[in-house]
């Protein structure tokens, strides 16, 4: 009885970790092993192809003393700050509205929500050819008579970081929507009902009951859009290809350039690392606070 | 060292795999669109006629952006090409890296020091020993402009930048665009070095963008190319910044604009849309650069992959590249002139006797000088450097000339250590 249950406990134990094993494993390699390669090289002296010696911060003092660098840092601020703030808001709005059992809403909703359906690449493109001034609004509202209106974002060295939250928004705030909406849609309708009983306006509910009860579903959405934000690469390479000039320019595609067109790939490397740590940055004290208020939960 | 080891054993795996068969070379180039794919085409018949089988690894993508960081990948796994399209000082990177193959042999056998000209054998070699072949040579200092437009504006042809201004200032005043321009880093450097050489002169141009000699880079004369150059924006139409280099040449050709400043592969659009040079369109140098001769060279490397059979093959692709008859097939098409002196040029249009004529008048006059804009003077760090600085400078309206050819500075000096 007890020889043969043995082996089969073990059998039971051991079969959810070998299912898991191959992930587990493909996952360390593929993601934190090649952080860690990525943090080697970028205390190497690599340039076109990869080198394994030490040369310090070397690559992290000529990437801070890089013009290029800052006017990319400084995009990657106010494109994701603007992004991310005008995306909550304009997604919360979007859900408040529908909220209010409005007919049709399953089609509205579907029609926020496709934008998140494309990609990245589609909507860089399209937003690209609407707002060309020789193509797009610009020449559109000339041709009916405004001559003299001009909307040239696009091709202004300090408006074109605008048009790529404009583009950015277009296609994330839908789903900002869909996040809030679900949340709306969780909250009890008692305490609605209490509250309207006690004299307390619709808009007073919103703003003391109702949005702080969406806490979570902003954390998420804050969450899942700073990631895009720091990550976002074929939005710009699609819309403005980093012009005029390098204006709009983001660490994204600043380590591309360096890494894989112009032969610096230590250069490049440091770039990601900076990358990551912005990333770290704001994902630990996320973490860190959601698992302790599951700890206290318990 | 290591690199060329794990090459060795790949290869060996992959012959052996591929049992006993003639050489299936694998060639790496980024020649996809019309005129240029059927250059390639041409390349493999002729080399299928020496008996080996082609193996196309075509990777799309301009200026060949695409295609070396898909190489560099290959190379680093250890599984090279038997052959990939590099040109310039990216020659060099790779002879230093250990893995490319000689084939000084073929090119003693067949003579190429004296088939080709120094400046462009001295390209094709690493340590004194032949790495590459060069395919055809792109003249990049030219202008391309369309005759009617001057016509109606009542503008002369310019052949100097101050020339260059009156003519401008006439067609804009007759409501014309005067400058098709393509807003990207490298067409801005296009435009740029060929302002430093109309302005500066070909010594100067050599200081600076081939010695990298930062006086020079923060030289007056450097500070006055900026500044002409940024002049030119103001002829240019407000859909410029971002556009491709072939829809500028598609405003020169419909004339809606007057000229653009782009290499001879622009001649292939002209052609295409059935215009004939010196009736249709007018190829000239850019103002102040017809005694000089900024050059772009295609070439072809051999990779080592330590394979008797490969080797044969790769022999006969680097002969069939040099021979007179691709050289001309090819260059027919792509808008380009041979590499190799002395070819018979009767088949050739006007604007390339006029290059083939200038690449040995100007090789003999040491006008003849690398393009920084297409990778031939510099590493890509470097050139990257200048591009940054230029484009910078371009599109700023607040920046002073002299603020970006200290940054010039600077970013060389940065990128080249």
């Amino acid at each position: 009885m007890n020889i043969s249950s043995k082996p089969r406990r073990s059998m039971g134990d051991l079969l959810p970790k070998l299912v898991v094993a191959p992930t587990f494993l493909v996952t360390l390699i593929f993601i934190y092993g090649f952080m860690l390669w990525n943090a080697w090289l970028s205390f190497s002296s690599s340039r076109m192809l990869p080198k394994y010696d030490w040369v310090g911060l070397a690559q992290y003092k000529k990437l801070f003393a890089n013009d290029r660098w800052w006017v990319a840092a400084e995009n990657l601020l106010i494109f994701g700050g603007l992004f991310i703030v005008i995306c909550l808001a304009l997604g919360l709005f979007l859900a408040i509205f529908l909220d209010q059992k409005i007919r049709a809403e399953g089609a509205i909703r579907t029609i926020y929500l496709y934008p998140m359906a494309l990609s990245f690449i589609v909507t860089g493109t399209a937003w690209k050819w609407i707002l060309n001034p020789e193509l797009g609004i610009q020449r559109m509202v000339q041709d009916m008579g405004f001559e003299s209106f001009r909307f040239d974002w696009l091709v202004n060295t300090d408006m074109a970081i605008y048009t790529v939250v404009i583009a950015g928004v277009w296609q994330s705030s839908g789903f900002v929507m869909a996040l809030c909406l679900a949340g709306l849609r969780g909250v009890d309708e008692n305490i609605v009902k209490a509250a309207r009983v006690d004299g307390a306006s619709m808009p007073l509910i919103y703003r003391k009951i109702i949005i702080p009860g969406l806490r979570p579903v902003f954390f998420s959405a804050l969450i899942v859009l700073t990631h895009i934000a720091i990550k976002s690469f074929d939005l710009i390479v699609a819309l403005t290809g980093g012009g005029p000039g390098y204006a709009t320019d983001v660490p994204a595609t600043f380590m591309y350039t360096y890494a894989f067109t112009r032969g610096q790939i230590g250069l490049g490397s440091a770039a990601s690392m900076m990358m990551l740590m912005a990333v770290v940055a704001i994902i630990v004290p996320y973490l860190y606070s959601e698992l302790r208020e599951r700890q206290h939960g318990h | 060292m290591k690199l060329s080891k794990l090459g060795l054993s790949m290869s060996l795996a992959l012959g052996l795999s591929m049992g006993v068969q003639a050489a299936d070379v694998e060639v790496l180039h980024y020649w996809t669109s019309g005129g240029e794919a059927k250059s390639v085409a041409e390349l493999k018949k002729m080399l299928e006629a020496k008996g080996h089988s082609w193996k196309d690894f075509a990777v799309a993508g301009g200026g060949g952006e695409s295609a070396m960081t898909v190489l560099k990948s290959r190379v680093v796994s250890g599984n090279p090409p038997a052959a990939a399209q590099i040109k310039g000082p990216s020659i060099q990177e790779w002879g230093e890296e250990g893995v490319l193959a000689n084939i000084d042999p073929v090119a003693q056998a067949e003579g190429w020091d004296k088939l080709l000209p120094s400046v462009v054998s001295d390209v094709m070699k690493h340590n004194g020993k032949y790495v590459a072949v060069p395919v055809n040579v792109h003249r990049v200092n030219w202008m391309w402009a369309n005759p009617e437009v001057f016509k109606k504006a009542g503008a002369e042809l310019p052949s100097t930048w101050d020339e260059f201004f009156v003519a401008a200032d006439k067609i804009k005043a007759a409501g014309m665009t005067a400058v098709a321009h393509g807003g990207q880093p490298w067409q801005d450097a296009t435009t740029f070095e060929s302002v430093v050489l109309g302005v500066a002169g070909a010594d100067f141009y050599r200081k600076a963008f081939v010695e990298l000699d930062p006086k020079a880079l923060g030289d007056e004369q450097m500070i006055k190319a900026l500044e002409t150059f940024r002049k030119i924006k103001q002829y240019t139409d407000e859909g410029a910044p971002g556009r491709d280099w072939n829809l500028a040449t598609a405003m020169v050709i419909k004339g809606d604009a007057a000229m653009q400043f782009m290499g001879d592969w622009a001649k292939g659009e002209f052609s295409a849309a059935g215009k004939v040079p010196g009736k249709d369109f007018v190829c000239m140098a850019a103002p102040g650069t017809a005694k000089d001769f900024t050059f772009n060279i295609d070439s072809f490397v051999m990779f080592d992959l330590g394979n008797k059979d490969l080797e044969k093959g790769q022999n006969d692709l680097a002969s069939t590249i040099i021979s007179p008859e691709f050289q001309e097939v090819f260059n027919l098409n792509k808008g380009s002139i041979p590499a190799r002196l002395n070819l018979e040029m009767g088949k050739f249009d006007d604007c390339a006797k006029l290059s083939s004529a200038d690449f040995v008048s100007t090789a003999n006059a040491n006008t003849l000088v690398p393009s920084m804009a297409h990778g031939m003077s510099t590493y890509s760090a470097v050139q990257g450097a200048i591009y940054d600085a230029v484009t910078e400078f371009y599109n700023s309206d607040t920046l002073t000339a002299k603020a970006a050819a200290d940054k010039m500075v600077k970013a060389v000096a940065a990128a080249h250590n």
